[in-house]
């Protein structure tokens, strides 16, 4: 069963791990960050990858294929847009 | 499989924090789409490999579907970037708040209810509220930004709105302690329904009245909700990698709303529930100075005059589509040896950074564009300040006039510089409802008209030969 002390734990790790990088992000890059850190968090498409592929009733592999969906969309264009962006800050 | 479940979601979280980490410099950014596209790609596959997945055909399905979609909206013009990045911010919601109730039902339809821990079910509870809320939140955020038409762009406040909110709110989190109670009582399954519709409806409601010059701290919070939504639905899978990619995604959010609510003087609070539109002061003194108009070819003499140009971009540009045209000035300027610089507020433009990605991709190098705390000190030897869009970020009311709603807000110092030249599409007062006095100021002349024209009117008075 789930070990809650050690998600906690790394829930917090994670957070100062998060708070320490960000910090030192480029304020020119805000935008490309954010579009970047919008794909990451789509990670949620491994709950969704389950939900949706698995030997489940129906109706709850549909919500876990819209899911799917919204988080590839997310992956998708999150990670294309942030190169596009990113594309433009190189030159020089 | 177990093992390689671990060890793929180790090298995928490393990656990720790597991909952050390599956004600290514009130098080494675009290692960071390849590191986050990788460990994408890893922890994608580790989890298809699983035995337990049967239905590929869905699975591919679904993933097709999200790259048509996902692919035009990395496309969009860089000016409706704050649009996509809220929408992505729903489909974020939408996907954990969709997981926590397929796995709420599927808890349910198990004997006696083995998965439904105060905990585990508590973080269902969250992960649901969260998803939905930035759900909807997040549509009403692009939807204001797109100006769609049935959207309403002005803050929309009417008496008790904090009061309806807040109970709405308080409703969905009554009604989560009772499910985590009773998580498999004949009348949970409806309460849980009942969590989300409120949860949908509640980001309605918390996004009405928020108006344009807020969408900066608002797309933050919404990006800090999204992590979180993550987090929580990583509590529910028992994911360490979800829980860890939610939380870079959080606290990326919260330091980025941190340095908005810095930046206009106002608190996490006050933005969400302060209803910036609402204050219209009366103007205290009743004496009203009059704007100087300033002819395009009196301005490329101004210019032409110039050693030292800053520029002070805002959503007027954007809107504009002007940065070619800013490019166009930009050269014709630092051709002649004269210093030509960008002044950037934080919150200028509708999300955070929108102004630095606007001017690069202009192609106008980044060494050129300045944060507002390094310009100021120059701006007394600045000779011309050419304020193009902006408004309430140059209003030298926030230094002491106490009953305006942008009061102790830091702004650039345009009106220490020796001339400001400032464009403006109309005479309407900015977005605070206040008068700029800035534009009321003895070395103040007004360039009206839509930015882009105007921009292109001035580089003309320059190539023409009319000015060397």
């Amino acid at each position: 069963m789930t070990d809650f002390g050690s998600m906690l734990f790394v829930f917090v790790l994670a957070t100062f791990i998060g708070l320490g990088v960000i910090r030192r992000v480029s304020r020119l890059l805000y935008t490309p960050l954010m579009s970047l850190t919008n794909a990451i968090s789509a990670i949620a498409v491994v709950g969704s990858i389950v939900v949706a592929g698995a030997e489940y009733p129906i109706t709850i592999r549909v919500l876990g294929a819209v899911a799917l969906f919204a988080s590839m969309t997310n992956i998708v264009s999150g990670f294309m847009i942030t190169n596009r962006m990113l594309k433009m800050f190189k030159k020089q | 499989m177990r093992l390689i479940g671990d060890l793929s979601a180790v090298v995928a979280t490393a990656l990720f924090i790597f991909a952050l980490y390599w956004m600290n410099d514009p130098k080494t950014a675009r290692r960071s789409v390849i590191a986050g596209v990788t460990g994408m790609a890893v922890a994608v596959l580790a989890t298809w490999a699983q035995p337990g997945i049967i239905h590929h055909g869905w699975i591919v399905l679904a993933i097709a579907a999200g790259f048509l979609v996902g692919v035009p909206l990395s496309r969009v013009p860089l000016t409706a970037v704050p649009q996509r990045t809220a929408l992505s911010h729903a489909f974020g919601g939408l996907a954990a708040g969709l997981v926590g109730i397929a796995e709420y039902f599927l808890w349910l339809g198990e004997p006696a209810g083995t998965h439904f821990t105060p905990f585990r079910t508590g973080a269902l509870v969250v992960e649901v509220i969260l998803g939905f809320l930035t759900f909807t939140g997040s549509l009403m955020a692009a939807g204001k930004l797109q100006e769609v038409r049935w959207i309403p762009q002005r803050p929309v406040t009417y008496p008790g709105q904090n009061f309806v909110n807040l109970g709405v709110f308080a409703a969905a989190v009554g009604l989560g302690v009772a499910v985590v109670l009773h998580p498999t009582a004949p009348w949970s399954g409806q309460a849980f329904i009942a969590i989300a519709v409120l949860a949908l409806i509640f980001g309605i409601l918390l996004i009405i009245p928020i108006g344009g010059a807020d969408m900066p701290t608002v797309i933050s919070i919404l990006n800090a909700y999204a992590g979180l939504a993550a987090v929580a639905m990583g509590f529910v899978l028992d994911s360490k990698l979800l829980v860890t990619a939610g939380a870079l995604d959080g606290s990326s959010g919260l330091i980025l709303s941190i340095i908005m609510c810095r930046a206009m003087n106002r608190s996490f609070t006050n933005v969400l529930f302060g209803a910036f539109g609402k204050a219209q002061p009366a103007l205290a003194s009743g004496e009203q100075k009059a704007w100087k108009q300033e002819t395009v070819e009196g301005a490329a003499q101004l210019l032409e005059q110039a050693r030292n140009v800053v520029i002070i971009p805002g959503y007027g540009m954007a809107v504009a589509q002007a940065q070619h045209k800013v490019r166009e000035l930009y050269d014709v300027h630092t051709k002649r040896g004269v210093t030509v610089k960008f002044a950037i507020h934080p919150v200028a433009g509708r999300m955070p950074g929108h102004m630095n990605v606007l001017l690069a991709e202009a192609n106008i190098p980044y060494s050129a564009l300045v944060e507002m705390d390094e310009i100021n000190p120059e701006m007394p030897q600045t000779d011309v300040a050419l304020v193009l869009g902006a408004n309430d970020v140059v209003n030298p009311s926030a230094r002491y006039a106490k009953h305006t709603p942008i009061y102790g807000m830091p702004i650039i110092d345009a009106d220490k510089a020796k001339t400001v030249l400032a464009v403006k599409r109309s005479k309407n007062p900015g977005f605070a409802g206040i008068d700029n006095e800035l534009y009321t100021l003895d070395n103040a002349w007004m360039l009206f008209g839509d930015a882009k024209a105007v921009l292109a009117d001035l580089v003309k008075q320059f190539s023409s030969g009319g000015i060397h």
